[in-house]
């Protein structure tokens, strides 16, 4: 594994830096077009989720290079409200903001994993990877 | 930023060229409302050829765009939308059923035409 890259996602326009940094990352991996904007669809909604509802936190990249594997590691760090019950946010159509509610289980099929661990006012991390294939 | 919005005889064409954070895109609603109200225009081409990713908020604002302008009584068309694009839309379970939308600029003129019988 290369060290690891962040974005602090403080304002809107860190969502922004946040996606292009990450596609840029994937392109350099080797991910195609479709892949790329797949993964730099799924870092806008963590990002935009941070923005949202934890005010802040942050985006980080891990290239992940071995033998067997290669892609992409994105996490999203915040220390906000937490998530009580995670069954419902990952329910398409669920949203406590007026939104799509599109946005988690989105991206749970955009990447190939996703982990999802949240503490009530302690805050949320998700870990999710896209291999290249 | 603002996304520059062009009058073409009875309408309104907007080519978005810029990645679109949220503000732009809010910003970008009001400006084409006021517009087509100022303008009269009965029809709207929106074309994102240029636009590389579409995630849920940005899927929501031209949602919305489009029905608040069918409220006002113009059609909006959608046009460009890359492959790319397309394949993450349905990811995120966004279908964008009751969004008219064109291969091209081109066709989607020829869309409002026919269906303004102009
Ligand atoms: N980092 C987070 N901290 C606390 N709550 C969160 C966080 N991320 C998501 N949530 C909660 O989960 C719900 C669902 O999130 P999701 O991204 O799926 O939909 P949304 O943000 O409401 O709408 P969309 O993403 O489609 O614009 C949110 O409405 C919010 O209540
Ligand atoms: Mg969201």
């Amino acid at each position: 594994m290369k060290p690891q890259s962040c974005v602090n996602i403080k304002k809107e326009w860190d969502i922004v830096g946040a996606r292009q940094l990450g596609r840029e990352i994937a392109k350099k991996i080797g991910f195609g077009i479709v892949d790329q904007a797949r993964i730099a669809t799924a870092i806008s909604e963590l990002a935009r989720n941070i923005y949202l509802y934890a005010e802040q936190g942050q985006i980080c990249f891990d290239v992940i290079d071995t033998m067997e594997h290669k892609g992409i590691c994105v996490t999203a760090n915040d220390s906000g409200p937490g998530i009580s019950d995670i069954g419902q946010v990952m329910q398409d159509g669920y949203t406590t903001s007026g939104g799509l509610g599109a946005g988690l289980p989105g991206v749970k099929r955009l990447m190939d994993e996703f982990d999802l661990k949240s503490v009530e006012n302690k805050g949320t991390q998700i870990k999710t990877t896209k291999w290249v294939r | 930023m603002r996304i520059p919005i062009l009058k073409l005889h009875h309408y309104l064409l907007v080519s978005i060229q810029t990645e679109i954070d949220d503000h732009t895109a809010i910003q970008f609603q009001e400006d084409l409302l006021s517009k087509i109200h100022k303008s009269g225009s009965s029809g709207v081409v929106i074309d994102l050829t240029s636009v590389e990713m579409i995630d849920s908020f940005i899927a929501k604002v031209l949602g919305d765009v489009v029905t608040m302008s069918d409220l006002m009584g113009a059609k909006v068309v959608l046009t460009g939308i890359q492959p790319a694009v397309a394949i993450t839309l349905i990811d995120l379970g966004i279908h964008m059923k009751n969004v008219p939308t064109a291969l091209n600029l081109e066709q989607g003129l020829t869309k409002l035409h026919q269906e303004l019988g102009e």
